[in-house]
């Protein structure tokens, strides 16, 4: 059984044009990385507090999310606590959201062990200073007495790992975990997730809009747009072959860092910019900034997500293009004409 | 921008010297120190650098916004004034460096239209006869990729990458020397990121302007610059184009940074190993 | 003095707010609206001459010919009301208008130079907010004399802290954004930028507040016609009407001095919930 497993989740606010999420179907199993990635607006984030039972206030919800068998969709609140305190955890964006910034660092660690499970304060502090040692902190008995504003950026995310762990829960979930920090500390997080992540044989859920972060940090990607999942595959499918033409988009999006000899090829950027909650479409989400898009085929009903070989691919046109394997790829990456670019 | 041919081998941006420090309390805190590079007409120097390398620190004093301690900043021959009194003064600073800034949600004014803004830096700038304006205005905007209906719409109407295009529309209206851009792509989606990578490397073709190109993306200051400058604590690590930087990096904190960047099959455990024999250089500052 | 109304006022408002939704601002405003309109065109509204009294008609109950009965002195109560809108607003209005003009001028200025001029205006601030506004007014009748000028010129002091502290602050955050520091790179002179562009953005939410004071004027001003240190009979103002009524209510016929307290409480509690519910949808706005 999977540790996370959403079953065609949707989610409609009232005003909005199209569902935040709709149809949403994703599983985490035990002991695996798996990404969704996504840009602002595809309804990534939202996705990931549900599966802490955390809907947006006067949202209407169909589907299912489950935690270790729990389904969190109506859940009562004994059942959600339950939930969060013993089998989920998540990290967040911005660690200062996160913490009281008058409180120190041993208070907000060790409260949940105290009140919660009623734990000594020797006791909890002895488990706190466990954890920070557990994320790589030098000096735990120090931080302890430290309040936030003493620690940087990367040293108070991995407080918040700390945190995360006190629950001991088999499911981490990660909302954009060092976005907001340096690439070196970006690489220092991701490597105590990746440790804890083995050792304790957790399943972890990378939320983040680098997919480049996905590939080197995950085993199975899910992509996503505008409320919807376009693709899925494992890391290694997805970069070999991406099938779906948002997919091969973002990888033609980034920059490479190799070929360093001469000029840089230009990049083909994807044209326009990301659905807002405002805007929908009746058929293809993606179709008015898709190259391959056919008028009169990806306009009329949304793509539903089915088997390419060895992915998931929500593409009308998925069957032709992917025929001839590295199509999607191949052409995307061809030459754009400008005048196509935020049309 | 500039019509005159200008000569490939005359630095369009000096920077010789350049320091600053901050004072918090009884210490003193070097931003930046002893910073030297130049910039001809159509180069683009990058600055790399995390938080607390002094690269906005840096931007800041190019654009005058920070005093510098010591050194000088030379722009077209020419000293850039410490201080600007009157307003042939300010111009004429003006047309110096334009900057761009990271957030396109702050930057631009969220009541006055982008056609306005355009409008407003044409007429400061001496621009007066009305239709002329208009046809500039229009002019600039299409350089950028926007159109009348963006330029009529006030900015919170507008997508991020359509309001840094403004941004970036509006720095050139003063038709600068040098144009800096302050993490200008990092708050972008990345497929928007990408559009307007591609619209300043047109830029850097098209006008002969100089870039500063500051940012923390080391596969960003590859596709935009030719050279590149890796800032660590105020400090230079390193100054070389912009290719050998990322084939031969020379300094320890180069292979770091590069080694950060994220791929598959990346060892993010020797990242961070190498980065805390690093760690002696840099006591834990602010993150 | 004001501070404390506030404090005891708001509670309860936000209360009554919650239950009343969109329907009480609109109230409170129409009702501000009419007080208006009946303050401007009072003399063509007043039946009756309010500054004469019949000897022999005082303390009547409410008849045809007095529809709200008359004072002790026989002047007819809804007349010396509908007259007595001109002299009870046209005093706040004067305080706020000139504390307004004043804090604005004082609050940009301070934020926009920092530094030591900053703190010592922020002292002196301190010390005016020191004194409670009514206790001004009355130093100021002591030393002036009777009348309107002292005592309005006194409070418009008095409340000019509150107005220059407010714009202080959101200055200061305002000039961090990146939009002001585009505007002076551009060129433009730190009054062109201070005055018409953030000041314009600050705006909306200044306003907000010098309506609440208009109320908490209002309220002093009359408090101080009541004390007999304002407005002199026989000009009809409501805190003076208040003041001749105490011997009506002690004579069991209290209508002269409830009819204008009602006035006054509808007036201050209507300004009061449009300027919060003004401040709350910018609020609202900004986030």
């Amino acid at each position: 059984m999977a540790l996370l497993e959403y079953e065609s989740l949707s989610i409609a606010l009232p005003g909005m044009a199209r569902p935040v999420l709709d149809g949403i179907s994703l599983s985490v199993f035990a002991g695996e990385v798996v990404a969704l990635v996504g840009e602002s607006g595809s309804g990534k984030s939202v996705t990931a507090r549900a599966a802490l039972g955390l809907f947006p206030a006067g949202a209407g919800i169909d589907g299912r999310v489950r935690v270790d068998g729990t389904d969190l969709v109506g859940a009562d609140a004994a059942s959600l606590r339950a939930v969060r305190t013993t089998k989920a955890s998540m990290i967040f964006q911005d660690p200062r959201a996160g913490i009281n910034p008058v409180r120190r660092i041993g208070d907000f660690l060790t409260e949940s062990l105290r009140l919660g499970r009623g734990w000594s304060k020797d006791r909890a502090n002895a488990r706190a200073v466990e954890l920070l040692t557990a994320v790589g902190l030098p000096d735990p008995a120090r931080h302890l007495n430290q309040y936030p504003h003493e620690l940087s950026g990367g040293m108070l995310q991995r407080v918040m790992i700390a945190a995360a762990l006190t629950a001991e829960p088999r499911l981490l979930l990660c909302d954009e975990p060092t976005t907001a920090l340096d690439v070196s500390t970006q690489a220092e997080i991701m490597a105590i997730l990746g440790k804890l992540q083995r050792e304790h044989g957790l399943g972890l859920l990378l939320i983040t809009h680098d997919i480049e972060l996905a590939a080197a940090a995950c085993d199975r990607i899910y992509v996503m747009y505008a409320g919807r999942i376009v693709e899925t595959a494992t890391t290694a499918e997805l970069f070999a072959a991406p099938r779906h033409p948002y997919t091969a988009g973002l990888l033609g999006s980034s920059p490479p860092l190799s070929a360093p000899d001469g000029p840089v090829a230009r990049l083909t950027p994807i044209p326009g910019a990301p659905m807002g909650l405002l805007d929908s479409a009746p058929g293809c989400s993606f179709a008015s900034r898709c190259r391959f898009a056919r008028p009169g085929h990806c306009d009329q009903s949304p793509p539903p997500l089915e088997r390419q070989g060895p992915a998931l691919v929500a593409c009308h046109r998925a069957h032709e293009l992917t025929a001839t394997p590295g199509a999607v790829a191949v052409a995307a990456a061809g030459s754009l004409s400008p005048s196509k670019e935020d049309s | 921008m500039t019509t005159d041919p200008t000569p490939a081998a005359r630095p369009l941006l000096q920077v010789s010297g350049l320091r600053k420090t901050y004072r918090t309390g009884a210490a003193e805190v070097v931003a930046v120190d002893d910073l030297s590079f130049s910039v001809r007409a159509g180069g683009a120097l990058g600055i790399v650098g995390e938080s607390g390398s002094g690269k906005t620190t840096t931007a800041r004093m190019l654009i005058g916004l920070e005093r510098p301690d010591a050194g000088r900043i030379l722009v077209q021959g020419e000293p850039l004034a410490a201080t600007v009194r009157g307003k042939e003064a300010r111009l004429a600073r003006a047309k110096a460096v334009q900057i761009v800034f990271q957030d396109p949600y702050l930057s631009l004014d969220a009541r006055i239209s982008i056609g306005a803004t355009i409008d407003g830096v044409l007429r400061l700038h001496g621009l007066h006869d009305r239709a002329a304006r208009t046809a500039r205005a229009r002019e600039l905007l299409a350089q950028v990729g926007l159109g009348d209906r963006e330029a009529a719409a006030l900015p919170r109407r507008l997508s991020g990458g359509q309001r840094q295009r403004a941004a970036i529309a509006r720095a050139l209206a003063v038709e600068p020397a040098v144009l800096v851009l302050d993490e200008a792509v990092s708050a972008l989606d990345v497929s928007v990121q990408a559009q307007v990578l591609n619209l300043l490397s047109d830029i850097r073709r098209d006008t002969g302007i100089g870039l500063v190109f500051v940012s923390h993306d080391l596969a960003v200051v590859r596709y935009v610059c030719d050279e590149a400058l890796v800032l660590y604590r105020g400090r230079t690590m390193e100054h070389r184009p912009v290719a050998d930087l990322l084939t031969a990096p020379g300094h320890p904190y180069t292979r770091l940074l590069l080694a950060s960047v994220p791929r598959p099959g990346w060892d993010p455990d020797s990242i961070s190993r190498r980065r805390r024999e690093l760690d002696p250089l840099k006591r834990h500052g602010p993150g | 003095m004001s501070a404390q109304i506030a404090g005891v006022v708001r509670g309860p408002l936000t209360r009554l707010r919650a239950l009343g939704g969109g329907w009480l601002q609109r109230l409170c405003l129409l009702l501000l609206v009419l007080f208006v309109l009946v303050s401007l065109f009072a003399p063509w509204l007043a039946p009756q001459d309010p500054t004469f009294g019949g000897l022999g008609a005082g303390l009547a109950g409410p008849s045809a010919d007095h529809w709200l009965g008359t004072d002790q002195g026989g002047h007819d109560t809804f007349s010396a009301l509908i007259e007595g809108t001109r002299t009870s607003l046209a005093g706040p209005l004067a305080v706020v208008l000139f504390s307004t003009v004043t804090g604005i001028a004082v609050g940009l200025f301070t934020a926009w130079r920092g530094g030591w001029i900053d703190t010592v205006v922020g002292r002196m601030l301190d010390i005016v907010f020191a004194f409670p506004a009514l206790l001004l007014a009355i130093l100021a009748v002591a030393i002036f004399g009777k009348g309107m000028t002292a005592p309005v010129l006194a409070m418009a002091i008095a409340y000019m802290p509150y107005t220059a502290r407010l714009v202080r602050g959101l200055a200061v955050q305002e000039k961090a954004r990146p939009y002001i520091a585009a505007y002076r790179v551009q060129g433009h002179s730190a009054m062109f930028v201070a005055v018409r562009r953030l000041l314009p953005n600050i705006g909306p939410t200044v306003l907000a507040q010098s309506t609440v004071n208009f109320g908490y004027a209002l309220l002093d001003l009359a408090a101080l016609s009541f004390l007999g240190f304002g407005v002199q009979p026989p000009t009809p103002d409501w805190g003076a009407m208040i003041n001749q009524g105490q011997a009506a209510v002690l004579q069991g016929e209290p209508l002269s001095a409830i009819v204008p307290a009602v006035a006054v409480v509808l007036v201050v509690v209507a300004f009061n919930v449009v300027g919060e519910s003004l401040g709350d949808r910018l609020a609202g706005r900004d986030s």
